[in-house]
């Protein structure tokens, strides 16, 4: 060890087996999930499954309402993320740059949705829509999903939308820009990293969400969790579940991708207030 | 040119007054310095020149054309922030482009005069760069030559060099005043420095509580401050309290003549303004320290009455701490309620004596 700096040296060491840690942590029910989509027999004591292949594989995506599910599941995120977005920005705007009557019991409104037992409030709802007839529709699953998301795309937003320096609006107001170029110029560019960043995990968010889009859509929609959850509910063999579960990271693991390369990792901490 | 005049303008945020019935002319190709201490309604008055801000009462005219319900926009101010207020999300060209492109002009022009600003400030290569890979100085020097690519009337300069270190902030001062004069551009900048106000300005306005206390160039307000708060606030100034009896002060140290009211006055003493004499029977004060600056000494004595004042002397004078010492005045001003009542000058250009008001 180098002489001098064995302070550093040990923090260090600390951080390595914490990172170890939580990486063991969060990646073992992965690769555990990933192994079982990818085997054929794993029987209790061996570590390693007796025999790999792709024959789960081929049977799920042989499956006509496993195609179904993952358009619908594609179709219902981008619906609600884009509904989702032509709300909250703007009120987000409002929020963040505006003062109104109102507008903190508003603004903790956002939060409520959240704050009692989610479920609860899901029967309620469901019973309202199936009076008026919105149960097992398309619109019915974006209504409910749409109410999940508003938290999420109100709250990063506003932050976002705060953190522009009003000196730089200020700035361009003194160059000749009118307001409205002004936010288009500024402010928007400005906060756009942690919007890009709420809009992703917007959309990561309503493509696994499941409690709603089953509760509201079924018996007729059924998403890819949903499509999940009934085959782990009905079938003894693992691997479908397994197969439907590595499939479902797919976009998320793209969405993250993305995130990555549009913002980076620090802009993204920062939007969400770290 | 353009010439700047503010007409009693007022500005309160609800109870609190920032700026309570300020009027000013400002001279095509002036530069005024806005001086005085945090709070003291500076900034909000260049805010109100710029636009930010809506006077609650008074006008604001640039070449006699009334402005004061103008937006930003519209005015032909140019600001320059302290904070510098870059755009990060574009190149240093495109910050300094961006208000030539809203006035859609050909791409060539704005490239020429976009680069012009630029080497103006000495950043001729720095177009390509992100604001966020300059040095504090550079990115001010930027927000300066944003702000003079539009060629405003009037510039407006908000502390620009506040958060840079000293010395780079008196070579960039000393650059703004190059292209200042240049230019022959009007031009307005607040400070809380001094020194700034002194090495820039034509005209100081030293501003304090949103009112203007006095308003001349830098050495009138140096060498005949007109309040007590002038007097006090710009350079090194002794206050010795003492009271008028018969138009002669009380003061032990400072037994002179002062042909005003009787009452509690306050003698106002430039540091070289004082002699110092080493006596034995007619000692009024004590030395403290001595500190040499090469070209100066300043001494500190103590007087009887426990007051501290600093004497300026000549660098080849020795002073030990405890030598009984006496301070003579061969200038001082007399303030009282914060008013100029008295000045003496026993060997200024003006060779009489000077009684103000009715004191």
């Amino acid at each position: 060890m180098m002489p001098g700096k064995p302070a550093v040296a040990d923090a260090d060491w600390i951080g390595v087996v914490l990172a170890l840690l939580l990486t063991l942590f969060i990646a073992l029910p992965l690769i555990v999930v990933g192994t079982w989509a990818f085997s054929e027999i794993w029987r209790y004591p061996a570590v390693i499954p007796q025999q790999f292949g792709l024959r789960y594989w081929s049977l799920t995506l042989s499956r006509t309402d496993v195609w179904e599910a993952l358009f619908l599941s594609l179709r219902l995120a981008t619906t609600v993320t884009i509904l989702s977005a032509v709300i909250c920005l703007p009120a987000a705007y409002a929020f963040a740059r505006m003062t109104f009557p109102g507008r903190n019991i508003l603004f903790l409104s956002f939060l409520a949705s959240h704050a009692f037992p989610k479920f609860g409030l899901l029967v309620a709802i469901a019973g309202i829509f199936l009076q008026i007839g919105l149960i097992s529709t398309f619109w019915g699953v974006v209504l409910i999903q749409l109410v999940g998301t508003l938290m999420l795309m109100i709250w990063i937003p506003v932050a976002a939308f705060q953190n522009v320096d009003r000196r730089m609006e200020e700035a361009a107001r003194d160059a000749g820009a009118a307001p409205l170029r002004v936010f288009w110029s500024i402010t928007l560019p400005q906060a756009a990293p942690t919007i890009v960043a709420a809009v992703l995990l917007t959309f990561v968010a309503t493509f696994y969400e499941t409690e709603g889009a089953w509760l509201i859509g079924a018996p007729e929609i059924r998403t890819m969790p949903v499509l999940m959850v009934t085959f782990i509910n009905n079938q003894i063999v693992v691997q479908y579940g397994a197969v439907l579960s590595v499939m479902l990271w797919v976009p998320s693991f793209i969405a993250l991708m993305f995130a990555r390369r549009v913002v980076g990792t620090g802009t993204f901490a920062k939007g969400l207030g770290a | 040119m353009a010439r700047l005049t503010i007409k009693g303008v007022s500005k309160s945020f609800g109870a609190s007054h920032a700026v309570r019935d300020v009027s000013l002319d400002v001279e095509d190709g002036e530069l005024v310095c806005l001086l005085g201490p945090s709070g003291s309604g500076k900034s909000t008055l260049l805010r109100m020149i710029g636009g930010f801000e809506a006077p609650t009462a008074g006008n604001i005219l640039i070449d006699a054309k009334d402005v004061t319900s103008m937006p930003p926009e519209k005015r032909p101010t140019g600001m320059v922030f302290q904070s510098h207020a870059l755009w990060t999300h574009m190149d240093v060209f495109n910050n300094v482009a961006f208000g030539l492109k809203l006035r859609s002009l050909p791409k060539a022009e704005i490239r020429e005069r976009a680069e012009q600003a630029l080497a103006l400030v000495g950043l001729a290569d720095y177009g390509k760069r992100m604001t966020t890979q300059l040095s504090g100085g550079q990115q001010q020097r930027v927000a300066l030559a944003r702000s003079l690519v539009l060629e405003p009337k009037i510039l407006l300069l908000d502390e620009p060099f506040a958060s840079l270190d000293q010395h780079l902030r008196e070579r960039l001062r000393e650059e703004v005043r190059d292209i200042q004069q240049r230019l022959g551009i009007t031009t307005l900048f607040v400070t809380h420095g001094q020194d700034e106000a002194l090495a820039l300005a034509d005209r100081i306005v030293v501003m304090r509580d949103g009112r203007t206390e006095q308003i001349g160039p830098p050495d009138r307000i140096y060498r005949e401050p007109e309040t007590e708060f002038v007097a006090g606030f710009i350079g090194s100034m002794n206050f010795v309290r003492t009271t008028v009896k018969d138009g002669l002060s009380q003061h032990a140290a400072f037994a002179v003549p002062v042909p005003v009211a009787d009452g509690d006055v306050v003698l106002a003493v430039r540091p070289e303004a004082l002699s110092l004499a080493v006596t034995r029977d007619k000692a009024t004060a004590v030395v403290h320290r001595s500190i040499d600056f090469g070209t100066h000494k300043v001494v500190d004595i103590d007087l009887a009455d426990g007051a501290r004042v600093k004497v300026m002397t000549s660098s080849d004078s020795d002073w030990i701490k405890g030598m009984p010492v006496e301070a003579a005045a061969t200038a001082f001003r007399v303030f009282r309620d914060n008013r100029l009542v008295y000045e003496f000058a026993a060997t200024s250009r003006r060779q009489n004596d000077r009684v103000f008001g009715h004191a």
